[in-house]
């Protein structure tokens, strides 16, 4: 009787001990989660819409058929490190997150990127512009996918340096990511035998600029760069015009936009503006094809912006790592590795690929924003005026401060 | 020195703003004794209403001046009359909880159907442009709105502190059981000072959408300066309320020019120093 409950016992054993390793190596469990501004005045361009980029890159990925568990939760940053950082700890600790994804605000994204590094999770970035994610900040668990400032500075600003706009004053939003837009922009003015004669700091998320404006124009410079982003911009543009900047010879350089905020701006003001992004939904057929699916499910029939694209494709690139994987080994670096070691190549983006540093290497398009009349349906607001290889638009990996690249 | 001018005068177009809204505010606490936090909230649905009356019915901007302080003050009454009035003799905190979740709600509401970047408002045909003052290029618009929102805050006084309506209105605040007693019914009198108090904020959020974007979140950033700057000019006091709203504006313009990365804050240090030395306010009476 003993021996038989001894060896039942035992049998007991041995099966879970077979079964628990069976599970380790079949692990098909996956927790997303998009980090972005869900109501402040980044959440038109991630925010929402994000998650839905996140959900349907789950559904595209076709890993769902092959017996994996993907589930999408959200958060809301409110644009403030402190509470980007609990959330993404949270996530980690609490919900066993494999990932987080987004983060626009480079103040906040920055500050994740420590998290999910000591947490060894993976942490593919669509919505920050600091280039400190891939040179002094990077990280084996980060990807920095949709775009940063390096590109930014160096497709618009130099463009408009070329064209003869050599002396510059910027408005600048006084938090991380536009210390880093007017830093490396900066470098290309000066690089190109241009000058700053001055600048202006201002708080996050202003809605009179008229102030700051009236120093620019006093300043004679012939470009104003906006280092700024989101209402920030779009407030400044359009009170630009209003205080006759344009009109009195002066260029506005808004070195980033997206396009809610050329529909916020509207085209009668915005039009002829030039600027850079790395998606736009018109480019192609796949990209019409994506987002007219997109816009069918958002709430107000918005098209996909940049950062909501990048979400998407730097999520069907980690779904194809998993898939060659074969499971999920609940390993940041492992994973990102294997992220960076397979080209990229995705219907919105087009082929490239995520070098040692994190950063992920596509073409940059510079648009010029249409008159109204050119305008044939919503949302049709870009014309293309130039390709810049992905291998020119960011930062040359010769140049990059990363530490990763020091081994 | 030109460039210091023309601070000045930026100054006092972000002032006329500051001193509709405090006026509306002053308005409302100093007759209903309710601090009222959907005032931003209802700000924001001023603008909305001349997106709405401009974009569906085609009404343009100078109906809309009228239009739309009508309508969003008929919302406001609506809001006096079936919530507001039972909180009157309670303590101000019941009004401020419930006015600040009616601003969430409504915020919202907005938001949840036009997200959060904005919808563009041209400035009418009428007063695009500019003029060229010597030390600045002043758009014809901002002239405006110095002007017409100077007209309405001293109207609005005059209204109140020197007509008979005016009067009654402050006699039924201070007793209005006696002034029911004269016949005058003072429920309903209430009802209109705070449509009143509504339509100057909506009134504001008109004047400001050509020069801001029509957004559900205008109001959030705004109202808190203005709080500060009713407190700063003693609550209740309307005209201690108009001149702190007209000279802050300046102040903030002036810290823009020297020092801008203080320029969020410098209403609120103020706030602190004027409450330091003379807790009433600058023109308020002690309670």
């Amino acid at each position: 009787m003993k021996s038989k409950i001894i060896a039942s016992l035992l049998l007991g054993t041995a099966l879970s001990v077979a079964s628990a390793s069976f599970a380790a190596a079949q692990d098909k469990i996956v927790k997303i989660g998009v980090l972005s501004d869900q109501s402040g005045l980044y959440a038109d361009l991630g925010g929402p819409g994000s998650t839905l980029a996140a959900q349907m890159a789950v559904e595209d990925s076709g890993l769902t058929a092959k017996g994996w568990k993907i589930d999408v939760i959200s958060g809301d940053h409110q644009n403030k490190p402190d509470v980007g950082t609990a959330i993404a700890r949270q996530w980690f600790d609490v919900d066993k997150a494999d990932v987080i994804a987004d983060v626009p605000n480079s103040g906040v994204a920055l500050a994740v990127n420590n998290v999910v590094k000591e947490k060894n999770g993976v942490y593919i970035n669509s919505g920050a512009a600091t280039s400190d994610l891939s040179n002094a900040q990077c990280s084996p668990n980060t990807v920095h996918w949709t775009y940063d400032t390096y590109m930014l500075a160096h497709s618009t600003g130099q463009a408009l340096v070329k064209a003869g706009g050599d002396s510059w004053f910027f408005l600048t939003a006084d938090y991380a990511f536009g210390a880093a837009l007017e830093r490396d922009t900066t470098a290309v003015i000066t690089a190109n035998g241009g000058k700053v004669v001055g600048g202006v700091k201002h708080p996050l998320n202003t809605s009179d600029f008229s102030s700051f404006l009236l120093q620019a124009q006093s300043s004679k410079a012939k470009i104003i760069g906006l280092a700024n982003a989101g209402g920030d911009t779009t407030n400044s543009i359009k009170q630009a015009a209003e205080f006759g900047i344009v009109k009195g010879g002066q260029k506005l350089a808004a070195l980033l936009l997206f396009i809610t905020d050329v529909k916020a701006i509207g085209l009668e003001t915005a039009q002829g503006l030039n600027f850079t992004e790395t998606f736009y939904w018109d480019l192609n057929d796949q990209t019409r094809a994506f987002s007219k699916k997109f816009a069918a499910r958002m709430k107000n029939g918005a098209p996909p912006t940049m950062v909501q694209a990048g979400v998407y494709s730097g999520l069907i690139h980690y779904f194809k790592a998993l898939d060659a994987l074969g499971s999920n080994p609940h390993d940041g670096i492992k994973v990102v590795e294997k992220m960076k070691s397979m080209p990229t190549d995705d219907p919105l983006f087009g082929k490239g690929e995520i070098q040692p540093n994190g950063r992920t290497i596509h073409s940059a398009y510079l648009f010029e924003v249409k008159k109204p009349s050119e305008s044939k349906a919503p949302w049709d607001f870009y014309k293309l005026i130039g390709t810049v290889p992905g291998d020119q638009a960011f930062t040359p990996l010769a140049q990059s401060t990363c530490a990763l690249l020091k081994k | 020195m030109q460039a210091l001018y023309a601070q000045l005068l930026v100054g006092l177009i972000n002032g006329s703003f500051y001193a509709l809204l405090s006026l509306g505010l002053a308005v409302i606490f100093g007759m209903l004794n309710i601090i009222n936090f959907a005032h931003g909230a209802l700000y924001m649905m001023g603008a909305f209403c001349a997106y709405f009356l401009l974009n569906v019915m085609g009404i343009g901007y100078w109906p809309a001046l009228i239009i739309a302080p009508i309508v969003v003050g008929i919302f406001g009454m609506i809001l006096e009359r079936t919530m507001l009035q039972w909180l009157s003799g309670l303590d101000h905190l019941y009004g401020l909880l419930l006015t600040f979740g009616l601003a969430l709600i409504i915020q919202g509401v907005f938001q949840n159907y036009f997200g959060s970047s904005g919808l563009p408002y041209s400035i009418p045909d009428e007063l695009k442009g500019g003029m060229n003052l010597g030390f600045m290029y002043l758009p014809i618009y901002r002239g405006w709105v110095v002007i017409f929102s100077l007209i309405v805050c001293l109207g609005t006084w005059y209204l109140i502190e020197r007509t008979r309506l005016g009067a009654n209105l402050r006699a039924a605040t201070e007793n209005p059981t006696l002034v029911r007693a004269f016949g005058i019914n003072v429920p309903r009198m209430i009802t209109l000072t705070y449509g009143l108090g509504v339509g100057l904020a909506a009134l504001a959020g008109v004047l400001s959408a050509p020069i801001n974007q029509v957004r559900p979140l205008m109001g959030e950033n705004v109202i808190i300066v203005v709080f500060a700057v009713v407190v700063i000019g003693g609550m209740g006091s309307i005209m201690g309320s108009i001149i702190t709203g007209f000279a802050l504006g300046v102040i903030e313009g002036l810290t823009k020019y020297f020092y801008p990365e203080a320029s969020n804050t410098v209403v609120f240090v103020l706030m602190v120093l004027v409450l330091l030395v003379k807790p009433t306010g600058l023109t308020g009476r002690a309670a």
